[in-house]
């Protein structure tokens, strides 16, 4: 009974949707007060319908009922319980599943905090979410619906992909659709603003932290997503320029433009009709994402969705979605207005320039994406855009937008003089120039693309010790205010801010070391043999049989000394799972604060010894740990107190950035 | 300098920089385009001499071999109609197996080997990479228009 319950709550929440989507919009256009105000309670009952049609799904996958196809094609009984429940989203049907409750929550959460914005304003925008719900709820309904049945049932199940049996896994899902989908949010927040024509500093006020909450997610997602990928795949790369890991960079890449002009024109008032373009553009960018994953088209670790039909549906919401809002823009947006004018030495061109170098990066990653696609799809043939072309790219693309993290902060808004920027900047960029030409000797070898990197990141680091420390000077200037004084008055957004872009440097600092510095080696080892890595020298010292409960294989044991002194004891593994009779490395990785081991297992050869790989990769840990900082500065600056003072406007007015 | 001068040298600026931007882009574009062929088409010589290519098919049953050192193993992918050897230095992927799809990307050399240095394989029992389908596929209609 429980699928079907599952089934029908789905059908149910579509239904009420299409409700929703009804009063929302219409109801906004005749001006019916008792639809519009309906929305807000139709937002609550349709993540209650959603959330019982996930659970049911749950169960089914908790209970190994396999009856349930896709509880038959993707869990097993061996399966440890945290992994059956992971299976939930863990499928084509499954992952929609998540998305749509995902969506729905969100929607839910706008109809809760939002009691500042006019109930017009609302009724459009629950309106909206509501439409992009319809659409993904027929998309399952009529060509993915998790609660088939199998019958008669399995006895047992297909196991789960091997790859995804992992903590990694459990998490990264989630976390990417609360920010792929969280992006529907200010998407529907533009639309509004274009059907209502009402585009002011309010509305950028509001639409602000949805953005960034959004943003902080998807950060977080793609983290997990390469941090799982270089622990799990087993050959320690952490980004491959994927296709799928490309579908979630650009909305991300989108998403930090568009929380910088948000900034803007909550601040100055400008920048409104690039706000509204780019909201539009980083929520299609999500939609695309969904479509690239979702249709088969691509040769990746994730493509999990072979049917092309699913792919034309996705096609045509995608072009009925993106088509419409942006005729929407075009007919609307002169009705929007322009703001404030500004120098060309200002903040508000460090933030344009900003916005314009983060869209010419997707834009680029999209071309490199989306040809092969097109050349496929038009009969010339098959080819491939590798990690070369983007990373030769992105770089250059980004390292200018890099530079201006360290002067937009200290600009002035609409007319900032050179000589007091430059004043201000001066010893943060001799020290930063000394030390980038001389860290890389202490790495090991002088390489000028590490210098680059390192001095971009020191820049970045030194200019926001110098902009706290100005602020600091100012609040203290001609009066006593000790320091704890001082700090505390700071409003949280801007400790966000210098959080948000110091992770930035610590990202950067990650990514230039490991690409300057690692060392990686594959090597035939025997029992007894040893390999050197840099000051480490690692031994084989055995090779066992091992099972677990939904597979078995071999497990070495390898230990690692730097002289003479044991450092780590490291227990790579080769597994094979029964059901699936997929073979799986789970790599053995050291984890250090300068530095990863990384080791293992790759073939077995036939006098007993092995092939081994052994990577040392300094700072990989640095990647991750900057977009964690980058994610938690996103968080402070949405915890800040002129948000949680519900809807009185005179708090957020005087509030200092 | 007048404003309306500022404006010009502005927009001139702006212009050259998206359009030093853009053939960035494209010639970056260009010389990392892997364009991708099939044994047959490979052996014809229809693919590049000095560029990496990619090239798809199957594993021949068989034809796996390993050197001395371990790590540098030699195989020949077909597409059912000719065969080519392939010499790869590294680790080869998990799902690698005799008789499965593979896609590999490298270089021809004069001798006919191809040297890969990046192998792909399937990624679970029923997904072939679409290259290597589509390999076998040409190779099909070859023959069945013999």
């Amino acid at each position: 009974m429980t699928p079907e319950i599952g089934h029908f709550a789905i059908i149910l929440a579509f239904c009420v949707s299409v409700l929703q989507s009804l009063f929302g919009l219409v109801g906004y256009a005749r001006g019916y007060a008792k639809w519009m105000s309906s929305v807000r309670r139709t937002s609550y009952l349709i993540f209650f319908l959603t959330s019982v049609g996930f659970a049911c799904l749950a169960i089914s996958f908790l209970t190994n009922d396999f009856s349930v196809l896709n509880v038959a094609s993707n869990s097993n009984s061996q399966l440890p319980w945290p992994y059956r429940l992971a299976a939930t989203w863990g499928s084509h049907e499954g992952s929609l599943l998540l998305w749509v409750l995902m969506l729905t929550g969100w929607m839910a959460a706008v109809a809760r905090f939002s009691r500042g914005i006019p109930t017009e304003m609302i009724s459009l925008i629950l309106g909206v979410m509501a439409t992009v719900a319809i659409g993904f709820y027929l998309f399952m309904l009529l060509t993915s619906n998790p609660f088939d049945r199998l019958l008669p049932p399995a006895a047992d199940g297909r196991d789960l992909n091997p790859l995804l049996q992992d903590p990694g896994m459990v998490i990264h899902p989630p976390m990417l659709y609360m920010g792929y989908v969280g992006f529907s949010v200010v998407f529907a927040f533009a639309i509004a603003a274009l059907i209502s024509g009402r585009l002011d500093t309010t509305w950028a006020r509001w639409s602000r932290p949805w953005t960034t909450v959004a943003w902080a997610f998807l950060t977080i997602g793609i983290a997990l997503g390469s941090w799982w990928a270089y622990y799990e795949l087993g050959w320690g790369g952490w980004w491959f320029w994927d296709p799928v890991e490309n579908a979630s960079f650009m909305p991300w890449l989108c998403g930090t433009a568009l929380m910088h002009s948000l900034l803007v024109t909550e601040k100055r008032g400008s920048f409104k009709i690039w706000t509204v373009l780019l909201a539009i553009i980083t929520f299609s960018l999500s939609l695309l994402g969904t479509f690239l994953v979702r249709s088969g088209v691509l040769t990746s670790v994730h493509a999990f969705a072979t049917d092309p039909e699913r792919g034309v549906f996705i096609l045509g919401f995608l072009v009925v979605v993106i088509g419409t809002s942006l005729l929407l823009f075009a007919w609307r947006a002169p009705k929007v207005g322009l703001g404030g004018k500004f120098q060309t030495i200002s903040r508000e061109s460090a933030l344009l320039a900003n916005n314009v170098l983060l869209v010419v990066a997707a834009a680029s990653v999209l071309l490199g994406t989306l040809y092969p696609l097109f050349l496929d799809a038009l009969g010339f043939g098959k080819i491939s855009v590798g990690p070369p072309y983007f990373d030769a790219v992105f770089f250059p693309i980004m390292a200018p937008a890099m530079f201006l993290m360290g002067v937009g902060p200290l600009a002035r808004w609409k007319d900032s003089p050179v000589p007091d920027l430059m004043q201000k900047l001066k010893w943060s960029f001799i020290v930063a120039v000394v030390s980038a030409l001389i860290l890389p000797f202490v790495m090991g070898d002088w390489n000028v693309l590490v210098s680059i990197g390192l001095l971009l990141a020191l820049w970045i680091a030194l200019a926001s010790i110098v902009n706290l420390s100005t602020r600091l000077k100012q609040i203290r200037s001609g009066r006593t205010v000790t320091l704890i004084r001082a700090l505390s008055s700071i409003p949280r957004s801007y400790y966000g801010m210098l959080l948000a872009h110091i992770g930035v440097a610590v990202f950067i600092v990650g990514v230039t070391l490991v690409n300057g510095y690692e060392v990686e080696k594959d090597v035939k080892m025997s029992i007894g043999d040893t390999v050197s890595m840099g000051s480490y020298t690692i031994q084989l010292d055995s090779l066992e049989d091992l099972t677990g409960p939904n597979y078995d294989g071999v497990e070495g044991t390898l230990s690692v000394y730097k002289g003479e002194r044991l450092v780590e004891v490291m227990y790579p593994q080769k597994r094979m799972y029964t059901v699936q009779q997929m073979p799986m490395t789970e790599a053995a990785i050291d984890t250090g604060f300068t530095r990863d081991l990384y080791i293992s297992l790759g073939e077995p050869l036939n006098d007993g010894s092995w092939v081994v790989r052994v990577y040392l990769k300094p700072f990989v840990d640095w990647i991750w740990g900057g977009c964690f900082l980058m994610a938690l500065g996103g968080i402070f600056a949405v915890s800040d107190r002129r948000y949680r003072k519900a809807g009185s406007s005179s708090a957020a007015a005087t509030s200092a950035p | 300098m007048k404003p309306r001068h500022k404006r010009l040298v502005l927009i001139l600026l702006v212009l050259f920089l998206v359009g030093a931007g853009s053939a960035f882009v494209l010639t970056a574009f260009k010389s990392n385009l892997v364009f991708f062929y099939t044994p047959t088409e490979a052996i014809a010589g229809k693919a590049p001499k000095d560029s990496s290519f990619r090239i798809g098919g199957m594993v021949l049953e068989g034809s796996l071999q390993r050197a001395e050192d371990g790590v540098t193993v030699q195989f020949e992918i077909t597409d059912t109609i000719e065969n080519v050897p392939v010499q790869f230095k590294g680790i080869l992927p998990d799902l690698f197996q005799e008789g499965k799809g593979v896609v590999a990307q490298g270089k021809m050399t004069d001798s006919g080997v191809f040297v890969a240095d990046q192998v792909l394989a399937k990624h679970d029992e029923n997904y072939m990479p679409p290259e290597a389908a589509e390999a076998l596929e040409r190779a099909r209609k070859i023959k069945e228009s013999e």
